[in-house]
């Protein structure tokens, strides 16, 4: 039973294409005129007027505090992402779970990391050492009831930095536990009990079927957090870690040029969320996979189709 | 020699209060064919499910070669099997799906490479040597690399049966696999299964295809309301009926 699967040419003569004139549509010419006029004068209002002052913006840009600082929450962003995707993973495992207790647990921490606000917890786990006795504030690390085995100094351990790391990737942890779940319960459950038939356990199954094919629904959701994981790096500097927001603010504390250096910020922010956009594509390429019959649209296709499509398609 | 591969004595089954099995009781040789018929809730699939323990029973005797499903028994006591076990006693079992139940981010050598390598620890590359000569078997020699969704249904349901027989079972069961295909990618399928029954594997397969039970099957069983109406070979079952359901039944298939 060889099966066919290439098409063979088919006629020779192709049938000649329509050609009809096109009908007329005036609104969008005038809206399209409205949109590009007000364009326009923005644009010339930005470049015109000296008061915006583009050299100052072009001197902080690549100013090396400022590059510190990005430097910095492109680190803080990415950590705090994989320590809170894989809290995601291990919570929404526990919300699945037969066991009321992990179940319960899981359900607690969601309930309190989403329900308080993220600037709240950084500024919790940043003055956290407050509630290990003075003067040492040491914690008590080892087996619970049982005796300590280390005993750290909290302020020691909790810097800045972990303490905004803590702030963001638990707080992470909670939604992406959220997104992980919706992930997980989107496989058909024929495709565990195909796998379970096969005499796979269930962490087996667990991370060679469900998980990678939950990742198709997981992904996208996901590019948002880290998007918005990016912004919300701003919210430490409240603890005084030195990242893009209180760097250039600290610059205009001292010389007043309080937009410029907002839009210096900005374009840092841009650059860095471009860089999640490319990610997040050729992410969401490779899990994609098996999943289209369509051969996977590249983004050169894409622009390509934006000059043919005539009437506009619906979807994506 | 009557060597028994899966002896079932009363097997009950309750969904809530809704009793789906009402004492199964049949036996499948080693190296036979049983094709289970019956009307749709009938309960076949749930019978077929509990045989690999997909399911639990919740009163009679249900065994596999020998040995209890699901548990084990020590000083006249039954004891619940560990989860690993229960797996481990999957690994004999095939089980093919009305859906197929492919992996859809897979291809299809990787679906059958996947079990023997992850489970028994098999080497890679005599894993895949064999899953090639599987594919070869059901006839997806070109077929390889290709994912489930460029497949078409006969093709996805015979990659299912390679995943299967990768594992080696000693038993196979079918429930209703080529009743999500279109008529003409049955025959396909149904010519694999044919050839594996020839090569003395033992099968329990759940099926509307009257001709192929006639044809294969050394036993057939007619299941009504959760209850065995009849059993026995195809000859009698569906060529002499003795109840009336069964008649009516193969009235309306045929
Ligand atoms: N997981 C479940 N929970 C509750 N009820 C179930 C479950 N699985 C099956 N049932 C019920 O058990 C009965 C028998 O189902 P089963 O799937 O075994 O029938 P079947 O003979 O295979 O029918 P079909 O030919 O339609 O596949 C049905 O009434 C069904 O609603
Ligand atoms: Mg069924």
């Amino acid at each position: 039973m060889a099966d066919q699967s290439q098409l063979t040419p088919v006629a020779s003569e192709r049938p000649q294409d329509i050609r009809a004139v096109p009908v007329r549509r005036p609104g969008r010419w005038i809206a399209a005129f409205i949109v590009l006029a007000c364009s326009a004068s923005f644009v010339r209002f930005l470049i015109a007027d000296s008061a915006m002052q583009w050299h100052v913006i072009g001197q902080y840009l690549f100013d090396s505090q400022v590059l510190n600082a990005v430097v910095r929450v492109f680190y803080l962003t990415v950590l705090s992402m994989l320590i809170g995707v894989i809290l995601g993973v291990i919570l929404a495992v526990m919300r699945l779970s037969p066991n009321p207790i992990l179940k319960a647990a899981s359900w607690l921490y969601i309930f309190f990391f989403r329900g308080t606000p993220l600037l709240v917890q950084i500024v919790f786990w940043y003055n956290i050492s407050a509630l290990f006795p003075a003067p040492h504030h040491l914690i008590d690390i080892g087996i619970p009831f049982g005796p300590a085995l280390i005993h750290p100094n909290a302020n020691v351990i909790i810097t800045v930095f972990v303490a905004a790391l803590a702030g963001l990737s638990f707080n992470e942890g909670a939604y992406m536990a959220e997104i992980v779940r919706a992930g997980i319960i989107s496989v058909p459950e024929g495709q565990t009990e195909a796998a379970a038939s096969l005499g796979m356990g269930r962490m087996q199954i667990m991370r060679r079927i469900v998980l990678p094919q939950a990742m198709r629904v997981i992904l996208p959701p996901t590019g948002n957090e880290l998007i918005s994981m990016l912004k919300n790096t701003s919210l430490a500097s409240v603890i005084g870690y030195a990242e893009i927001v209180y760097v250039t603010s600290d610059i205009s504390a001292v010389n007043y040029k309080v937009i410029q250096l907002l839009i210096v910020g900005s374009i840092w922010y841009l650059a860095l969320t471009s860089v999640a956009y490319v990610g997040q594509y050729f992410l969401e390429r490779r899990v994609g996979q098996g999943f289209s019959r369509a051969q996977q649209i590249t983004i050169k296709d894409r622009w390509l189709s934006l000059g043919r499509g005539r009437g506009g398609t619906l979807g994506r | 020699m009557t060597d028994v591969m899966v002896s079932a004595e009363g097997v009950h089954k309750r969904f809530g209060h809704n009793e789906v099995l009402k004492g199964i009781t049949l036996t499948v040789n080693r190296g036979q064919v049983m094709c289970l018929l019956g009307p749709s809730g009938s309960g076949k699939s749930t019978f077929l499910r509990c045989i690999n323990h997909l399911e639990k029973i919740n009163s009679g005797r249900l065994s596999v070669d020998g040995e209890l499903v699901g548990y084990r028994e020590a000083n006249g006591k039954l004891y619940e099997l560990h989860e690993r076990d229960v797996a481990r006693k999957r690994q004999e079992i095939g089980m093919v799906f009305q859906s197929f139940n492919l992996f859809p981010h897979m291809t299809a050598l990787q679906n059958v490479t996947l079990a023997p390598i992850q489970v028994l620890g098999r080497r890679r590359d005599e894993t895949e040597q064999r899953a090639r000569e599987l594919l070869d078997r059901v006839g997806l020699s070109d077929k390889y690399n290709a994912h489930p969704v460029s497949l078409s249904g006969g093709q996805q349901q015979r990659v299912a049966i390679a995943r299967a027989l990768a594992m080696d079972p000693k038993l196979m069961l079918f429930d209703e696999p080529t009743s999500a295909l279109d008529p003409e990618l049955v025959g396909e399928v149904l010519d694999v299964m044919r050839d594996l029954a020839r090569s003395g594997m033992t099968m329990v397969v759940v099926t509307h295809e009257i001709g192929f039970a006639r044809e294969v099957a050394d036993t057939v069983v007619f299941m009504d309301g959760g209850v065995v109406v009849e059993a026995g070979p195809p000859a009698e079952v569906l060529g002499a009926p003795k109840h009336e359901r069964t008649r009516a039944f193969l009235a309306k298939v045929l």
